[in-house]
């Protein structure tokens, strides 16, 4: 990999348009009539597994950066985690809209009903003050041990994502997909756990060059690296 | 003539060159039956606004000519969804789970020669060849709405006669109380026949009197064609009051017993499927709500979903089936 490319001024609007593809590809589905019989229906489910996919790729970066030894990547991890955000509140509204016709006290009451939207809006809820103090200024403001803390979060709202998807399969007894997102979120958080342990044991600095800034999915390492 | 003048921005029409919306709502209704030859015929009844679903044969298969059904409630005056959309769209779990599936992988399934076994408590068992089956009592034309336990519905042009013909063929014992319903699963040819979604053969059942019900139907047919692979052909049930999953495809075996059968939804999850399965909209999914539905290919994506009316819409029909029955329990 050329890590000097990833540095390169166009690097990070070229991952931003990347990222909206998906948006753009399912927008012009809606309007051109291409979403297949039920338009509805599909752009609910492709928010939501866009969202789910992009939680995986924010929750690699950090492995990956280590692993690969690429500290560049994390200059791009805000901006996958926002992503991740957008398509959660897509998948939010696109539910709210289509399904329930923006009846509020309709969507409350199914939300209070139903465990399986229950566990998805948490999901969401728990989403936004981590989208809210993404932004520099955020992080100094409530320090970066207390930001970090709050951004570890994110593991939790991994689990209730998945058991979203997994209630939601679970009808249909159809869970080779919801096996294969679990089964990578059990790689990229085993990891983190993994990471950390041989990080205690060593007790010692990392061959690595330190990260700049902050760096919640981290885990224990760059915890102490943020100080 | 018409003079235009560009002074307002833009060259506006001439109303006389703007097309009524009604016209330009059913453009494709008319293209399709000009191009099927029946102009003259089709233009009346287009503009005496019938059904046109006897009209527009999509050409697709082989013709299953049939006759206006008299049984009430066999003919909704409502719009009959795209053939398209009827065949492209739909589970059938022996081909994949995904609703596109089934029309893409069904092209596997061999319905000829294909035989349907009745078995059980009947005076006269026998096994029918297809071909006997469709010469069994006439060919009729039923419209019928379809509602998925999922939350959408269609509207569907079947082809096919009373299972009542059937059953009154082969004589049940006295003692026979259920009919089971039991579908093709072969491996060979259904790629997801195996896999541990559902327990294999899909099976259906209903009570006898539920059966005996005219509505409920043995279809050969849709469109006015022979149905399609992905809908279930050469001949499956289809009984328009309960969920779409009961109603069972590609059957091979029709058995008469005095026991309630285990049904293929039921045994994957009792809490969510019942035996019954009637639509009923106060009888919530646990996982989502059953009042509402979309209408595939009617209700746009903004267009608010509409209310699901009892035994869908068939209350007058079926309803005394379930006379005293707690429907919250029996669901």
């Amino acid at each position: 990999m050329n890590k000097k490319l990833l540095l390169s001024r166009g690097a990070k609007p070229l991952v931003f348009v990347a990222c909206l593809l998906p948006f753009a590809w399912l927008m012009y589905g809606a309007i051109a009539n291409q979403l297949g019989a039920n338009p509805a229906e599909a752009l609910i489910r492709s928010m939501g597994d866009w969202t789910l996919r992009f939680l995986c790729i924010v929750l690699a970066v950090t492995p990956l950066r280590v692993l690969t030894k690429t500290p560049q990547l994390a200059r791009f991890r805000r901006m996958l985690g926002l992503f991740m955000y957008f398509y959660a509140v897509c998948h939010l509204l696109s539910y709210s809209w289509f399904d329930m016709g923006f009846d509020v006290p309709d969507i409350a009451k199914d939300i209070a009903k139903r465990p399986f939207i229950l566990v998805g809006f948490s999901a969401i809820v728990l989403l936004t003050p981590l989208a809210l103090t993404s932004f520099n200024r955020a992080i100094k403001f409530i320090g970066a041990k207390r930001w970090q803390t709050l951004h570890k979060l994110i593991y939790a709202i991994a689990c209730l994502g998945i058991l979203h998807f997994f209630w939601m399969r679970a009808g249909k007894n159809n869970f080779a997909e919801v096996f294969v997102y679990a089964g990578i979120l059990a790689l990229l958080l085993g990891w983190r756990v993994m990471h950390a342990w041989q990080q205690k044991r060593m007790q010692a600095p990392a061959a690595w060059p330190p990260m700049a800034g902050v760096n919640a999915a981290g885990g224990r390492r760059s915890a102490r690296q943020g100080q | 003539m018409i003079i235009k003048t560009n002074s307002d921005g833009f060259i506006h029409p001439g109303s006389s060159e703007v097309t009524p919306l009604r016209v330009y709502q059913r453009r494709r209704d008319l293209i399709r039956q000009l191009a099927g030859g029946a102009a003259g015929v089709a233009i009346g009844s287009w503009a005496g606004n019938n059904a046109f679903a006897q009209q527009t044969h999509p050409g697709k298969l082989a013709p299953l000519p049939s006759a206006k059904s008299a049984v009430a409630g066999a003919a909704t005056m409502e719009k009959a969804t795209d053939y398209k959309d009827a065949t492209t769209y739909n589970n059938y779990y022996e081909f994949g789970t995904d609703k596109a599936d089934p029309a893409k992988n069904a092209h596997t399934l061999k319905t000829s020669p294909w035989v349907v076994e009745v078995e059980g408590m009947v005076k006269k068992p026998a096994k029918y060849s297809l071909e006997d089956l469709l010469k069994l009592s006439a060919q009729e034309e039923r419209i019928y709405r379809m509602r998925c336990v999922e939350g959408w519905s269609m509207v569907i042009p079947w082809v096919g006669y009373s299972l009542s013909k059937l059953i009154e063929k082969v004589e049940p014992l006295g003692s026979a109380k259920y009919v089971e319903f039991i579908t093709l699963a072969d491996p060979k040819t259904m790629p997801f026949v195996g896999s541990r979604v559902l327990d294999w053969p899909y099976a259906e059942g209903l009570r006898m009197d539920e059966a005996m019900n005219p509505l409920a139907l043995l279809s050969f047919g849709m469109y006015g064609e022979v149905l399609p692979n992905q809908n279930g052909a050469p001949v499956r049930m289809v009984l328009p009051w309960k969920y779409g999953f009961k109603s069972a495809k590609s059957l091979v075996k029709i058995r008469f017993t005095d026991k309630q059968p285990g049904t293929a939804w039921n045994k994957a999850a009792a809490n969510e499927y019942g035996f019954f399965s009637n639509v009923n909209p106060d009888v919530d999914h646990p996982r989502w709500s059953q009042a509402t539905e979309r209408r595939i290919g009617e209700d746009g994506l903004f267009a608010k979903k509409r209310k699901t009316l009892l035994f869908n819409g068939y209350e007058p029909q079926v309803g005394q089936l379930y006379a005293g029955m707690d429907l919250k329990k029996l669901f």
